[in-house]
């Protein structure tokens, strides 16, 4: 049970960063309500709901995104990433406390997100809700990782986004899948399936990112 | 000489053996080029994640360039997929691109994601930590090519909502040995660039080190 406390710990450590320092979820929440109004407008008045719902899936993977991308900014920093390696604890501890953490910051901001886009668009329904939970799952898992990964080489930032978005693209499908259509079943499946398997790739190696 | 002779051989067999095709004609033939050039690309991705877990596994140094080189002809490959299957898409349905292709957007997804695999490689210093990194995003890319094709043949329900049956006819004996003889050619292509691009960056490395060591 030291790996759950492990964990434990490391989540805690980085919502209590947040709610001292209030970097990260004010910026999502005011990105996620602009990013709404900006689809609005985007969209042409004959769109319909469905086209909706499929900016829904845009706007929660950017704001994930913006989230994602100063996840490790703080480790970074003031080098507690090396401090973190040295620990007597399971590297992929480190992964998991981060990845729960986004997860954290991610449904806060869905929280706001979801009613805002009833408010402004359509109606949302419980199959919607169960993708968008089972969706930030593997956006946060992945995201994390990649985050890690990206915060190593020199581009930083700017490589969260090229690396995440092309591993993003099936939960996208299975997340609008269990939206628009009458029978969501298998796309939750699906988004189920790719936590499951990505969830574990991330665990599995995630100790050959922050180590040599 | 090899991969040489079987282009030869199978460039010969698919501009004069291989019988056309009842529907499509000639634009058939590029089949026998679009198909094994594909499947050598998945070929080329398998073996560059199987050095990739090489390198984090026995911790293998030879294996980090074997698994960038191998991933470097697959994208190679990979955009002549996309080349050729964008010229076969215009021949029989008259668009350059079709969303409605599978294989395409599949390898439109690959192809993403294996340009991010260079963009991260270049972003690290040469080492250690660069052969991980690669290393562990090589492995992604096995896991993303079963779900993404998962996830393509689902988002088909309800993009397009008519079920479409894949390549309709079966293969006559004589054009499944053309494509046979087609898929060995492609392999044993990749196989070569696969060694000679090897050597070269063997040699440029170790011309590196004897110019360190003069200096």
């Amino acid at each position: 049970m030291r790996y759950f406390e492990d964990v434990v710990v490391l989540t805690r450590k980085d919502l209590l960063l947040e709610l001292r320092a209030r970097d990260t979820l004010p910026a999502m929440l005011l990105f996620v309500v602009a990013a709404l109004v900006v689809f609005h407008f985007a969209l042409p008045a004959d769109a319909g709901e469905l086209a909706g719902l499929g900016l829904l899936w845009v706007a929660i993977v950017f704001t994930a995104l913006l989230g994602l991308s100063r996840a490790w900014t703080p480790e970074r920093e003031q080098g507690v990433i090396d401090g973190l390696v040295l620990a007597p604890a399971d590297r992929s501890a480190i992964w998991a406390g981060k990845a729960i953490a986004s997860f954290a910051f991610l449904a806060a901001a869905e929280v706001v997100a979801l009613p805002a886009f009833g408010l402004f668009f359509s109606g949302l329904d419980a199959a919607v809700v169960a993708g968008v939970l089972l969706a930030d799952v593997g956006i946060c898992a992945v995201g994390a990782f990649l985050a890690a990964v990206s915060a190593a080489t020199r581009a930083r930032e700017l490589l969260l986004p090229v690396l995440f978005l092309p591993l993003v693209i099936p939960i996208v499908v299975g997340g609008v899948g269990a939206s628009v259509t009458d029978a969501p079943a298998r796309y939750l499946a699906f988004l189920a399936l790719y936590d499951a398997l990505f969830a574990t790739l991330c665990w599995a190696s995630f100790e050959y990112v922050v180590t040599e | 000489m090899l991969a040489g002779g079987l282009l030869v051989a199978a460039v010969a067999l698919i501009a004069y053996y291989a019988p056309l095709d009842a529907d499509q004609g000639l634009s058939q033939k590029i089949f026998y080029f679009h198909v094994p050039i594909a499947l050598t690309a998945y070929a080329c991705f398998g073996w560059g994640a199987w050095k990739a877990l090489r390198v984090l596994w026995k911790r293998d140094e030879d294996a980090d360039l074997e698994s960038y080189v191998a991933i470097h002809q697959g994208t190679i490959f990979g955009a002549l997929t996309l080349v050729t299957g964008s010229i076969w898409a215009r021949a029989s349905w008259g668009v350059w691109w079709s969303w409605s292709s599978r294989q395409l957007v599949l390898f439109l997804v690959l192809f993403l994601f294996y340009c991010a695999y260079f963009m991260l490689r270049f972003s690290v210093e040469p080492g250690q930590r660069r052969a991980n990194l690669s290393a562990v995003y090589a492995l992604f890319g096995v896991v993303l090519i079963p779900v993404s094709f998962l996830a393509i043949r689902l988002a088909e329900d309800f993009i397009h909502p008519t079920v479409f049956t894949s390549h309709g006819p079966q293969m006559s004996g004589s054009m499944f040995f053309t494509f046979c003889v087609a898929w060995a050619a492609m392999l044993a292509t990749a196989f070569a660039l696969y060694s000679i691009e090897l050597a070269g960056k063997r040699l440029d490395f170790r011309l590196r080190e004897l110019k360190e060591l003069l200096t």
